[in-house]
């Protein structure tokens, strides 16, 4: 193995049910029904997920839904603010926590 | 096994299109002929990168004045509801006003593809007026809203010129409620993956549209590109071709064979020959296996008559298909 992620392995993702045929049935049954079209349209959920795969930094998320976005109608200005609103969320959420090193370090300090 | 296109070395095996056909006991013949397509030729200001007739400007193929009256009088000889005049950019065709003036009267409806790019320049205004005159639809190609992939299809600054023609026409009464002057956009994929769902990209173009420029138009289309000519070239020299092939291939959908476009379809070229599509003419393969010039046609194909296919069918049976 040269590299720890291979994008053919996406390809065999169905193959975690090994094992654990129930589970995994079920988790595909629920991934399949949430990205159908319902409030959000198919191509706003994919937008999501798109964000999602970079906040949770997955290689195989971002290549399926990066096409999955094309495919969907989304162009490269979406797809790229949508990043943006993932790098936000991940920022934020490190820069907020300076609210508690704040309050810890004013009650340790004089 | 061969893959799809028409050069040796091709990179990826794929089933035979008939093949696939056959698997799924189908068969790819023609119905009612209801639409005339008349390529003027391949001359055109751009040079798209997903052109399957690899048009541009050092093309000199184009549709002589002899030709277009032959394709008239076969036109007048047979029932087309539907003439679809096409290029290369067909505003370039010196002789495309007496195309349309003869051409119109025999088709209760007339639609002229324009890159729109073609429609700005000197001379442009009198062919706008002529196709008001004749209620010519305008098929525009927009592949995208957003400029820089457009414009990485089409050339740079090119959205920003369709943009400007777009408000024309407009202005000039297309695509607006109430005059009948039907504006039509066709958007291609800006890249090697499948189009969006007809439906949902004509509602996020129409939104768009409006939001980004104020402009409106009536219907939108979406189809894949085809592996072929330039696209072609593309999808090998970047790497995607295989995995193009295999996308496609993959997204055969059985239910779209008798909805396919071809089945009602003929084709004549910029030289006055007929072809089942404008895929086969990319790739010169005529209609019934031999070339036949519209002035010599007698009698249409009739309902039952195989069309020719290749490997780059596929494109046009991915999804929801090219019907």
């Amino acid at each position: 193995m040269e590299t720890y992620y291979d994008p053919a392995d996406l390809g065999t993702f169905s193959e975690i049910g090994k094992d654990a045929p129930e589970l995994a049935k079920k988790f595909f049954d629920y991934y399949a029904e949430v990205f159908k079209e319902g409030e959000l349209t198919e191509r706003e959920k994919a937008l999501i997920a798109l964000a999602v795969a970079h906040a949770v930094q997955c290689p195989y998320c971002i290549d399926a839904y990066t096409r999955a976005s094309l495919e969907k109608g989304s162009n490269l200005a979406e797809m790229t603010e949508a990043v943006h609103v993932a790098a936000a969320i991940r920022g934020g959420a490190s820069l907020v926590h300076g609210v508690q090193m704040r309050k810890i370090a004013e009650k340790l300090s004089m | 096994m061969p893959g799809i296109g028409t050069c040796a070395g091709e990179p990826a095996g794929v089933e035979p299109f008939a093949a696939a056909l056959e698997r799924h006991g189908l068969s790819l013949v023609r119905g009612e002929i209801t639409t005339l397509q008349v390529n003027t030729g391949y001359l055109c200001n751009l040079r798209c990168r997903h052109c399957h007739l690899e048009a541009g400007s050092d093309r000199d193929e184009i549709m002589s004045r002899e030709t277009m009256a032959a394709v008239i009088a076969f036109a007048d000889r047979f029932s087309f509801p539907v003439v679809d005049i096409t290029g290369g950019a067909p505003e370039l065709v010196p002789e495309l006003p007496f195309l349309i003036d003869g051409l119109a009267p025999l088709a209760p409806r007339l639609m002229l593809r324009t890159n729109l790019s073609a429609l700005r320049g000197a001379g442009r205004e009198s062919l706008l007026a002529l196709c008001v005159a004749h209620r010519v639809v305008l098929v525009a190609s927009f592949p995208s809203t957003n400029p820089s992939q457009a414009d990485a299809q089409r050339g740079a600054g090119v959205t920003e010129t369709s943009i400007a023609v777009l408000k024309k026409l407009n202005e000039a009464g297309y695509g607006m409620e109430g005059t009948g002057l039907e504006l039509d956009l066709v958007s291609n994929p800006v890249g090697a993956f499948l189009p969006a769902s007809q439906d949902a990209a004509e509602r996020k173009f129409r939104a768009d549209l409006q939001r980004k420029w104020g402009i409106a138009f009536n219907h939108l289309y979406t189809f894949a590109n085809v592996p072929l000519g330039r696209f072609r070239e593309w999808l090998l020299r970047t790497g995607n071709y295989e995995r193009y092939v295999k996308m496609l291939t993959e997204s055969f959908n059985p239910s779209a064979v008798d909805r396919l476009m071809c089945r009602a379809f003929l084709s004549v070229s910029w030289d006055g020959f007929l072809y089942d599509c404008d895929f086969n003419l990319a790739v010169d393969r005529p209609a019934g296996g031999r070339k036949v010039h519209v002035s010599d046609v007698r009698g249409l194909p009739v309902p039952g008559t195989p069309i020719a296919t290749g490997e780059y069918c596929y494109a046009c049976t991915a999804g929801s298909g090219f019907t």
